[in-house]
């Protein structure tokens, strides 16, 4: 069962992207490790833990392409679910932290002796242990998801107005991280991560250690996200994102189809979410701000929805371009990025990617037509007719 | 009446519903027997499409009875329930899946278990690629099974969609419009089609084209304003006074 | 000689007409330098004696004493005000007010004060001002007797009451007989009447009042005053939902403001305007450049320039949503999720603009006089500002659906949305009116900008606190439906104001939010939902 899952999400798209992964995976880290600083190809520790951040955004394209692109679930809170999954990481993270924080406490977390706090709140139980931790950073977003979604779906809720719920859902979650007494470090959320694991968050293994860690997460989801849209179940998704009402008289349940996409797609949200914290050292409310989650809707737009390898692109070349563009013209990045969102829809709807494949493909079925055509022309056979009714 | 419904594959009894104080359907009253071939017909706003939106569960009446195989009770229903229970529905318009191609649009459409996981661990097994097969040349698309459903000719759309119903292999097949938009040698096609398929099941179509109704040569009924207003042969109904001031005109 | 007779006829004369001043000023001269020697138990005597007096010229005395300012000289045992400075002090005569030039400190002895003292001149201070000529002196005096009730004041309370003219003042003054009253030794049917008029009274001074008053109070006049208690807190509670009331009504404007325009672009257009929120930043932005004009050219017209910005704002986002409808959005019509990025893309340029053009600070706009101020009214507080917005978003809503319901462009714009192939086959030029609705539903958003700008701050932000809470409002109240949004977004303000005491300010708003979710889920088309087959279509 499961061998022909795999079988069937690795067409060559997919092993190649996979490929690429792996030898970054080995390549990246070992550049940064066994080279010297001042050697050509060096790649500094910084550049390291940047394209890291890269790659967890590009899962987190990712999942948002599975329900977008495949289900046509536009969720502008998907952001929510990288925040949730974050903050699980973060939970650990402060955990391991220990006596070393400023005020030396223990057990409790810095933030907490600061709002004198005397004991943990059941919620933090456990976060000491990362299997814990990484189990949660699973269950929470999708658990969240699948709650949420089963209201949703359930009440055929479709379309912007999913949408703005989803919205709404993600500003509310805001709203409540910001509060201090939620127990989540309120406005400065959590920070000043000592180490991992037991290894020191800051040195360069560690970090080439996460880089690996997140495009191996990334390879995993691809193949998962693929061996979802192209097993039945995927061709049932897009049915209903395309005719959702046929579907159902087709005797599928939509709303449970929805419903696995969605709490699964959250679930690869929050993995990303949890190896960006680690990578970049915060995670604060500020993550749940509605705007996020809509510039992944955009990340995953300029690469093409509807493909697998559209959002990891579209996520790599805008954040990159991000990277350049807050650099040169600070200014001007909200100016390039909001003409972005303006031109991408208007001419490049199906993305980089779909557009490209759409070439290719129109390239090849051009060189089959003409294949065709010869090949009747030497049999001497016109076009099939249908042949007469039984 | 209740002794007539352990008999009957569709009982309809006093339905009425109402959008916004419009009667669309008012206590409409139909049965429809195992094997039954049954055309409809009637004016626009008669009720047509919203009986069949009430059979199929998408809209729930205000009031009234739907059974179907004499005790299940419709009404409780939603559209996947009833879909499995084995009722098929045509659309007015074509609609298929038209990202999808021929192939899986009938994949998608075969009776096999439905739920998420039986979907996602699905492998397509040596008789259902043989069933898919045999619909295709029913349907006459074998020569398109690879080709995308959006490139398919209005006709072939038409066909596809009929191709997806016997892949559901329902027991009650419900028609809307099965030849509107289609040439005349199209519809009679499908005349012949439509007579083969309700060999095995019972089949209910909603149709204007009374060329059409003729070449079925089955049992008519006539709607207006959200009843019954004739029942009976097409010579029988079409000579019916109130039916033809109502729909066919002096 | 003549001229001496003259001048020793004058000095005769301003003797005698000074004599009788002269006798209670040596009077008074006499009181003061008493305190000089009083001891601390004594003090209490002796302030009542001072205040007894009537005269105006004591309180700065007793102010002085109060707060440590009396001297008294060693060598001679007067007593000065003095004004400290280092070593030396400056001395004042207590009763003449002249300058009685400088002394160093070790020449003088403080007169000693304590808590109890001051106590006693405060309420010396009350009840002497309480027969001020000045009105606004007496409602301070009676104000400040009502803080600190003194059995010992009654005297004087009385007294003033029965030479009180003034309305108000008598009322105050009624209050304060009846918190002194409680706690002196009158009888006990005395007591009851002024329990009786402190619950007349009400407030929330009355109600601590006569809690206070309970536990010393006599067992017969107990039942009394819990009555009192009873009535007063259910009549308080009443006026503090009428108060929760109110600013949900405020809110609720405020709401409907923001997302009356978006009611046009999204409920009757179908289009998700994410740019909605910078249309009203744009409105509220040009109201600040017009106040910035009015100011530096025509500073009379200051309160008209909400009237002239009104207009303006209208025209600007109307314009601006003019050319984003031609520019993009009829590019995406029937696909409202990629409608939803660009318009989200548009929004961000504007903010940037508007960032880059005006900086990203807080612009300051002001109140026209009209707009600033409260009054009361019952338990109530009314601002202004609040209530002309309520009054404006509602008749901005009035002439909005006046428009759609009975004009020629409103009846295009309802063809449109219901079927826009018959309307153009019917002549309707359903391109224009796809323009100018949308410019409309813009424009309507600057106007909310111009009010918004009066209680919010003009930053380029502005806008993106309004978005999600107009969709919602939107969405609550059922796309396509204005009377929807108007209930909507009153019943949504109102909510979070009950909320907000319960469960603070911003769990109040998660649970509106999380109860909006629920809602939609129970009825995804909203309050009221337009049903039937068309919806699907």
């Amino acid at each position: 069962m499961i061998t022909s899952f795999l079988v069937k999400s690795l067409d060559r798209t997919i092993v190649i992207a996979v490929a690429i992964l792996m030898v970054l995976a080995v390549l990246v880290p070992a550049l940064n490790l066994l080279t010297a600083p001042d050697h050509p190809l060096h790649v500094p520790t910084y550049l390291v833990s940047l394209f890291g951040k890269y790659l967890t955004y590009a899962l987190l394209a990712l999942a948002l392409d599975l329900v977008w692109g495949f289900c046509g679930i536009l969720s502008l809170g998907h952001a929510a679910f990288f925040a949730l999954g974050g903050y699980a990481m973060g939970m650990y993270l402060m955990r391991q932290i220990g006596t070393r924080g400023s005020y030396g406490d223990p057990l409790l977390p810095d933030f907490m002796v600061f709002l004198n706090w005397k004991e943990l709140p059941w919620f933090w139980y456990g976060f000491d242990m990362f299997w814990f931790a990484a189990l949660m950073v699973v269950l929470v977003p999708g658990f969240i998801a699948f709650v949420f979604g089963w209201f949703a779906f359930r009440s055929r809720v479709n379309g912007v107005y999913l949408s703005i719920i989803t919205q709404a859902m993600t500003y509310a979650l805001l709203l409540a991280f910001f509060r201090n007494d939620m127990g989540f470090g309120g406005n400065n959320g959590l920070t000043d991560f000592k180490d991992i694991l037991g290894f020191s968050i800051q040195a360069d293994g560690t970090r080439a250690a996460l880089f690996a860690a997140s495009a191996l997460a990334l390879a995993l989801s691809l193949v998962i996200t693929s061996g979802i849209v192209r097993s039945k179940l995927g061709k049932v998704l897009v049915a209903l994102r395309d005719a959702e009402s046929r579907t159902r008289f087709l005797g599928y349940r939509v709303e449970h189809m929805k419903l696995f996409a969605f709490t699964v797609s959250a679930m690869m949200a929050g993995v990303a979410g949890a190896l960006y914290v680690p990578q970049v050292g915060i995670i604060n409310p500020g993550e749940f701000a509605p705007g996020n989650s809509i510039e992944v809707v955009i990340w995953t737009a300029v690469g093409g929805r509807g493909t697998l390898i559209g959002p990891i692109v579209g996520a790599i070349l805008v954040n990159g371009g991000k990277s350049i563009f807050t650099a040169a013209f600070p200014e001007f990045w909200l100016f390039a990025l909001g003409g972005l969102f303006v031109l991408v829809t208007l001419f490049l709807p199906k993305g980089v990617v779909g557009t490209a494949q759409q070439l290719l493909a129109r390239g090849r079925a051009d060189r089959k037509a003409a294949r065709r055509q010869n090949r009747d022309e030497e049999t001497g056979l016109g076009p099939a007719e249908p042949m007469a009714a039984e | 009446m209740t002794g007539k419904k352990p008999r009957s594959l569709l009982y309809l009894d006093g339905v009425s519903v109402s959008f916004d104080g419009f009667k669309a359907l008012n206590a409409l009253s139909f049965i429809v027997e195992p094997g039954e071939l049954r055309a409809i017909i009637g004016p626009n706003g008669a009720g047509k499409t919203t009986m069949m939106d009430i059979i199929t569960g998408k809209t729930r009446p205000d009031e009234g009875e739907v059974y179907f195989r004499g005790d299940i009770d419709l009404t409780q229903k939603d559209e996947a329930d009833i879909a499995q229970l084995g009722i098929g529905r045509k659309f007015q318009k074509p609609s298929v899946f038209e990202s999808h191609t021929v192939w899986d649009n009938l994949e998608l459409a075969l009776n096999r278990r439905r739920g998420v996981f039986a979907t996602l661990f699905y492998r397509l097994t040596g008789e259902d690629k043989a069933r898919i097969e045999e619909i295709l040349s029913t349907v006459r698309l074998t020569a398109r099974r690879d080709d995308l459903a959006a490139n398919l000719s209005h006709g072939q759309k038409q066909w596809l969609e009929i191709g997806m119903l016997l892949a559901q292999e329902p027991e009650l097949l419900l028609v809307d419009e099965p030849v509107a938009g289609m040439t005349d040698a199209e519809t009679a096609e499908t005349a012949v089609l439509l007579k083969e398929i309700a060999r095995t099941r019972s089949v209910v179509v909603v149709e204007h084209d009374m060329g059409f109704i003729r070449d079925l040569g089955v049992k008519v009924t006539c709607l207006a304003e959200g009843s019954v207003l004739a029942e009976g042969s097409i010579d029988f109904v079409s000579n019916d006074p109130k039916v033809i001031e109502n729909y066919l005109g002096r | 000689m003549y001229r001496i007779f003259l001048s020793m006829l004058v000095a005769l004369f301003l003797i005698a007409a000074a004599a009788p001043g002269a006798r209670a000023e040596e009077a008074l001269r006499e009181l003061v330098n008493a305190l000089g020697e009083a001891k601390l138990s004594d003090m209490d005597e002796h302030i009542a004696s001072l205040a007894k007096t009537g005269d105006p010229s004591v309180v700065p005395i007793l102010e002085a004493l109060g707060e440590g300012d009396l001297y008294v000289r060693k060598a001679d045992g007067q007593v000065f005000l003095t004004k400290g400075n280092g070593s030396k002090l400056t001395l004042t005569d207590p009763v003449s007010g002249e300058s009685a030039g400088e002394a160093p400190k070790a020449a003088l002895s403080k007169v000693k004060v304590n808590n109890g003292v001051r106590r006693a001149v405060r309420t010396a201070l009350g009840s002497l001002t309480l027969m001020s000529p000045d009105r606004n002196a007496r409602l301070k005096a009676v104000q400040s007797v009502l803080q600190s009730p003194n059995a010992d004041a009654l005297d004087a309370i009385e007294n003033a009451l029965a030479a009180e003219k003034d309305a108000d003042v008598r009322a105050l003054l009624e209050q304060a007989r009846a918190t002194s009253l409680l706690i002196s030794d009158r009888t006990v049917e005395e007591k009851r009447r002024a329990v009786q008029t402190l619950k007349a009274g009400g407030g929330r001074d009355a109600l601590s009042v006569l809690s206070s008053a309970l536990g010393s109070a006599d067992e017969t006049l107990k039942p009394d005053i819990v009555a009192a208690i009873a009535g007063l807190e259910q009549t308080q509670a009443l006026w503090a939902a009428g108060q929760n009331v109110w600013y949900g009504l405020s809110l609720g404007s405020v709401l409907l403001l923001a997302a009356i325009g978006l009611a046009i672009t999204f409920g009757v257009m179908g289009i998700i305007n994410m740019a909605h929120g910078e249309m009203v930043m744009l409105g509220a932005y040009t109201t600040f450049l017009v106040q910035e004009v009015v100011r530096t050219s025509f500073p009379g017209l200051f309160d008209w320039s909400l009237a002239i910005a009104l207009p303006l704002a209208f025209l600007v986002t109307g314009a601006v949503g003019l050319a984003m409808e031609r520019g993009v959005i009829r590019f995406l019509y029937g696909r409202p999720l990629e409608t939803l990025l660009a318009t989200w893309g548009m929004s961000l340029i504007l903010q940037q603009a508007v960032r880059t053009i005006f900086g990203p600070t807080n612009q300051e706009v002001g109140n026209p006089s009209w707009m600033s101020g409260a009054f009361d009214l019952g338990g109530l507080t009314i601002t202004w500002n609040r209530l002309w917005i309520i009054v404006f978003a509602l008749a901005v809503f009035a002439a909005l659906l006046f428009l759609l319901k009975k004009t020629p462009m409103g009846l295009q714009m309802r063809a449109v949305t219901q079927n826009r192939r018959m309307a153009s086959s019917m002549g309707i030029r359903t391109p224009w009116v796809d323009a100018l609705t949308f410019a409309l539903g813009s424009g309507i958003a600057g106007m909310a900008g111009v009010a918004l700008s009066q209680i919010d701050n003009v930053s380029p932000n502005l806008g993106q606190g309004y978005i999600i809470d107009s969709f919602m409002v939107v969405v609550f109240g059922g796309v396509g439906n204005l009377w929807g949004t108007l209930v909507g977004a009153f019943s949504l303000g109102i909510l979070n104001k009950f909320l907000e005491p319960y469960a603070g300010a911003v769990l109040g708003k998660i649970l509106v939010l999380v109860l909006i979710i629920l809602f939609i889920q129970k009825r995804p088309r909203g309050l009221f939902a337009l049903k039937g087959r068309a919806v699907e279509a």
